[in-house]
Order: C-alpha cells, then sequence, then structure tokens
C-alpha cells in the first residue's frame, strides 16, 4: 500500500474551500510518510480543478471526467473510487467532512470494508498511522482515534485546518473513466436550490450568533447588520430556534451545526452547554449578555455586560467606519 | 409497507462526563442519564408520520446495544411505533462503523419486506453520521442522507429533499431505501400518557447473533478502528477579559481594537 489520497471536492469548475484545506493538511501527512499525494478529481469539465489541485501542491491527479460524475451522487462516485482504491492501494485516503464527503468516506469504506474515522479536528503521524483527535459524548470530550489496520480513510472537519497555498507548480492529470453508466445509477436529481451567495456557517471565518436575549426574529435584525458589515455568517442558539425566530438552518450546538470560525460573537447567549458543544473551537470568542454570570463569559476571550441593542449597533457603527463601509 | 426506525440510547444532552484511567461514564443532574439519541426522536417522528399520512402497515423500532437500550425502545413505542426489537449480542459489542453497519443490514433483512429505514443524522456518543449510508451499502439499498423533507412515497419509489452544504437537492430514487434525517423533517412529538403505559408494558423481543445472518465479522476483535484513548477537552486558556468604559460607543470601539489587534476581522 502507498501513497496518500486526497478527493478534490469542487464545483462550477473549482475546488472547494474545505478541498484546500485537506490539501494542506494531506501534503504533510504525505511528507511524513515520504508518500507521493495524489488528488482525486472526479466531475465534469474538470480540468481547471486538476490544474488547481497540482498548484495547491499535489504531486499527481487521478481524475474522471464524465457527466454521470457533474452532480455529486455517491452511487456514481463511490464504487470509482472504491474501484481506483482496490486497483492501486493507496495507504491513506483523506476526505473534507462536507456532506459530500461524509456520504463518499462512509459508501467508500464500507464497500471496501475499510476501517473509518470521521470529522478529525486535528491529526499527527505516528509511524505508518494517522492519528485524529476528534470530539465524542456530544463534544464533551475528546478521543485520538486510528485506522489500526488496512487502507486508512479519514474525513476533516471543516475550518479545522488551514488552506494549502498556491505553489505555481503544473503537472499532467492522468484521467480514467467512470465506472457506473447513467442508466444504473437509481438516484434521478430533479431539483437543486443553491445556496451561492449566502456565507454557509461551516465555511464562514466570522459568525455572530443570537439567542434568548434577542428577544424576537425582529431582534436579528441588528445582529444582521453587524454580519453584513463583518461578511459573516448568521447563528443562533436552539432556544431562539425552537421560538421560531429564526430557521434551523442558523443553529449551532449540539443538535445544530458545529463550527469553528475565527471569530464568533454570541450575543444574548447564556452558552448553556449544548451551544458551548457546537462552537467552543473558534478561535477567538465575544460574549455579549445583561447577565455577568453568564456561562458563556467563562468561555468567552473578550466579554462586554450590557444590553446587546446597544452595543451591536455601537458595534455595527465601528466597524463600517474602520472598514470603511 | 413496512419502515424500520434504527435507534441507539446515548447519553443524555445535559450528562456531564468523567473519564477515569479511560473508562468514561456519566451521570445527570435531571436523573435522567441514558436517553433514545437526540436525532433519532426524528426518526421515530417521520416513521410514524409515514404510518398516519402515508399508510405504512408497520413502523418497527430497533435498538442496537445491551440490555439497558430497552428502555430507548420504550420512548419509541410510547411515541408510536408500532413494535420495538432489541438486538443485542456480545459478539456484536465494540464493532466498528462497518461492523455496526453489517448487524443492521442483518436486523433490517429479518425484518421481512421492509421498504425504508430511518436513521438520525447522527449518534452523539461517538459522533458519527455514517450507519445510514454504511448499512444501505452493505443491504444495496437505495441512500438517501441529510433528508429534510420526504416529498412522496409510493409502494416503489420515493422523493425526498435534502439539505447539503451547498444547497437543496430534490432526489427521485427506488425503494427500498435507507435514510438519514436532519431535524428540519420535524417536530418530534412527547409520548402520551396512554403511550407511556402501553410502552412499560410492552415486552420487548431480543433478537442475538443466532437470529440474524450476519455478513462478515463484528465485534471488538474484528474492529479496524482504536478509539480507546477518550480524555476530557483541557480548559481554554486565559480568562475572559471584561471591556468597560463609560460609554457603549466607547467600549465597541475598544473591542473592535482588540479583533483587530488579534487579526480575526
Amino acid at each position: 500500500m502507498s501513497g496518500v489520497w486526497v478527493w478534490v471536492e469542487n464545483s462550477n469548475g473549482t475546488a472547494a474551500t474545505i478541498s484546500r484545506e485537506v490539501i494542506g493538511a494531506a501534503r504533510t501527512v504525505a511528507d511524513e510518510l515520504n508518500e507521493d499525494l495524489v488528488g482525486i478529481v472526479f466531475g465534469h469539465e474538470v480540468s481547471g480543478v486538476a490544474d488547481e489541485a497540482f498548484d495547491l501542491g499535489v504531486d499527481e491527479v487521478v481524475g474522471s471526467d464524465d457527466e454521470t460524475l457533474a452532480h455529486f451522487r455517491v452511487e456514481a462516485a463511490g464504487p470509482l473510487l472504491a474501484h481506483l482504491a482496490q486497483e492501486r492501494e493507496p495507504a491513506v485516503i483523506l476526505i473534507g467532512d462536507s456532506t459530500q464527503g461524509n456520504d463518499l468516506a462512509a459508501w467508500t469504506a464500507a464497500e471496501l470494508d475499510a476501517g473509518l474515522v470521521v470529522d478529525a479536528v486535528a491529526i499527527e503521524v505516528d509511524d505508518e498511522t494517522v492519528k485524529a483527535t476528534r470530539s465524542v459524548y456530544a463534544n464533551k470530550l475528546l478521543s485520538t482515534t486510528f485506522v489500526k489496520e488496512g487502507l486508512q480513510i479519514m474525513t476533516l472537519r471543516s475550518r479545522a485546518f488551514p488552506q494549502a497555498e498556491s505553489t505555481g507548480d503544473t503537472g499532467d492529470a492522468e484521467w480514467v473513466d467512470a465506472v457506473v453508466a447513467e442508466d444504473d445509477i437509481p438516484s434521478k436529481v430533479t431539483g437543486f436550490e443553491s445556496k451561492e451567495g449566502t456565507v454557509s456557517l461551516t465555511d464562514a471565518s466570522i459568525i455572530i450568533s443570537g439567542g434568548r436575549g434577542v428577544a424576537g426574529p425582529e431582534g436579528f435584525e441588528p445582529i444582521q447588520e453587524l454580519v453584513d458589515v463583518l461578511g459573516g455568517a448568521m447563528g443562533a442558539s436552539r432556544a431562539a430556534v425552537d421560538a421560531g425566530w429564526i430557521p434551523y438552518e442558523h443553529q449551532v450546538g449540539q443538535t445544530g451545526k458545529t463550527v469553528s470560525p475565527d471569530l464568533y460573537i454570541a450575543c444574548g447567549i447564556s452558552g448553556a452547554i449544548q451551544h458551548q458543544a457546537g462552537m467552543r473551537t473558534s478561535k477567538v470568542i465575544v460574549a455579549i449578555n445583561k447577565d455577568p454570570d453568564a456561562p458563556i463569559f467563562a468561555l468567552a476571550r473578550y466579554g462586554i455586560v450590557g444590553d446587546l441593542f446597544k452595543v451591536v449597533p455601537a458595534l455595527t457603527a465601528v466597524f463600517k467606519e474602520r472598514l470603511g463601509k | 409497507m413496512k419502515v424500520v426506525v434504527c435507534t441507539k440510547q446515548t447519553p443524555s444532552t445535559t450528562a456531564v462526563f468523567t473519564v477515569n484511567n479511560g473508562t468514561v461514564s456519566w451521570d445527570d443532574p435531571g436523573g435522567k442519564p441514558n436517553v433514545v439519541n437526540p436525532w433519532d426522536e426524528y426518526a421515530i417522528e417521520e416513521g410514524i408520520r409515514l404510518k398516519e399520512n402515508h399508510g405504512a402497515s408497520d413502523v418497527i423500532a430497533l435498538a442496537v446495544g445491551s440490555e439497558e437500550s430497552k428502555e430507548a425502545l420504550k420512548t419509541a413505542l410510547a411515541m408510536g411505533c408500532t413494535e420495538a426489537i432489541l438486538v443485542s449480542d456480545d459478539a456484536f459489542a465494540g464493532s466498528d462503523a462497518v461492523g455496526s453497519a453489517r448487524v443492521w443490514a442483518a436486523a433490517i433483512n429479518h425484518v421481512s419486506d421492509a421498504k425504508v429505514a430511518l436513521f438520525g443524522k447522527l449518534t452523539i456518543d461517538d459522533n458519527m453520521g455514517v450507519a445510514a449510508m454504511m448499512t444501505a451499502q452493505k443491504l444495496g439499498w437505495t441512500p438517501l442522507t441529510f433528508v429534510s423533507a420526504i416529498k412522496e412515497i409510493s409502494e416503489d419509489s420515493i422523493t425526498v429533499e435534502r439539505l447539503l452544504d451547498d444547497g437543496k437537492e430534490t432526489v427521485t430514487a427506488p425503494l427500498p431505501a435507507v435514510l438519514s434525517l436532519v431535524k428540519e423533517i420535524n417536530e418530534p412529538r412527547y409520548p402520551s400518557f396512554m403511550g407511556i403505559r402501553k410502552a412499560n408494558r410492552a415486552e420487548i423481543p431480543v433478537w442475538s447473533a443466532g437470529d440474524l445472518t450476519v455478513e462478515g465479522e463484528t465485534g471488538a476483535a474484528a474492529s479496524k478502528v482504536d478509539w480507546s484513548h477518550v480524555y476530557t477537552i483541557p480548559p481554554r486558556e486565559g480568562s475572559v477579559t471584561l471591556i468597560e468604559a463609560d460609554s457603549v460607543e466607547e467600549q465597541a470601539k475598544l473591542l473592535a481594537d482588540k479583533l483587530f489587534e488579534e487579526k480575526v476581522i
């Protein structure tokens, strides 16, 4: 078994942000194992993605350019990745833990009866083994997890690893045929409503969240203004979602999204342990709350004890001025 | 049409954990340390709705785990599942994800003629969300993960909406299918008083390895993954710096200074 593979998720002809992160992490793993790094590029009209992968530091690209792979379906991508892995026996396959990546890793590991580690937040190479740090028990404990025999398939959490930088390198990709014909793919995608243009919570480098303290749907308006000025994404606590003030897709926490932005500003959020489970890995946490005893202050680097309806607009005004908006 | 709901018993969301020499234990200030995995409540609810609104004949809750997991199954019965079965055998304990999928596939096969199997998006104890996909692969059924709505369902086909990172996808696929469900799909009901009484009296049958035809190896010995080292999260370094000033405007300026210094803006 040899080679470290990295799956290069892409859309509209460019590598996904998470792929840049995984390529960065995979490069380190390949160097430590003294192995080549192979970018796996599936899609349709993806020669540009292969070029991008070379530029981001992979040594080789194995790609498949086929209409069946245009819109990701695990029934098309899974058998192809499994086939390639059986044929070429890589030591490690690293995949970003997006919805697509999670599907692909799970299907492929099941098909190959391989060991799978999902949602790593840190990795280190120990001899021939890639050891992952991952959250367990509702994100309240950590675990060191690794595959102890055979192919190691691992997914990496979004925003947990720095992005690979441009190297200026180029190369020639090897293109292989898809292995499943359209007629043999049972799932037919009949509609897709893209979220393009909005910043997704898991990709955002800045998240501003509101909780019970925003006191109603209109309470999210000042928070939205700060989100717009900072170019971030809007988050919410379960209390705000359950009250019907904001849709579920904004929920951060144990039964919502797990995020790790550079900056997390919690407005009117007390910081219940279930909320902490979803945001405690944020780099800098700011708490704005009326209650000086709110548990969120124990997690925060900076805090303002005060009324969010005064503090948030004041922050918006300052950043508007300083960022020239 | 038979629907199978796949559940697991997990620590409650308010549980407090301690690790002693690598052994994890937990207690709950509310006095209920174990619950049905919170994400599985959406699967239980959706199974019951398939019966109420789409003519499913049986909604069978399965749990894989120790005898204690019968408590999770009682929740499923109290909410309205028509049947509950515990799948339990020492030979299954300590399985990795692939081994667990083998057990799920065998148990689902043992419920003859099931057309749909429902999982929650993830299980909060191991923090993994791959059981539905892996079980679908082992069964050779259609995998449909991250489902936020079942739009249409007939005897042989299903149309669902999937909530993906980059958008909402509508997909039509043949049955049988294994689905994993996200929270948007429904709001789980509370068990009724009558439901709870009925569930408490219910006899829950147990299927062991001998009852099932499990393909391939399961259990700790066959596991290819080591997750034995579990530890508490180191506390965040330093304590909070409170930004204090005479006016809110001044506080905002001071905080902005700090955030520019931290290079997070």
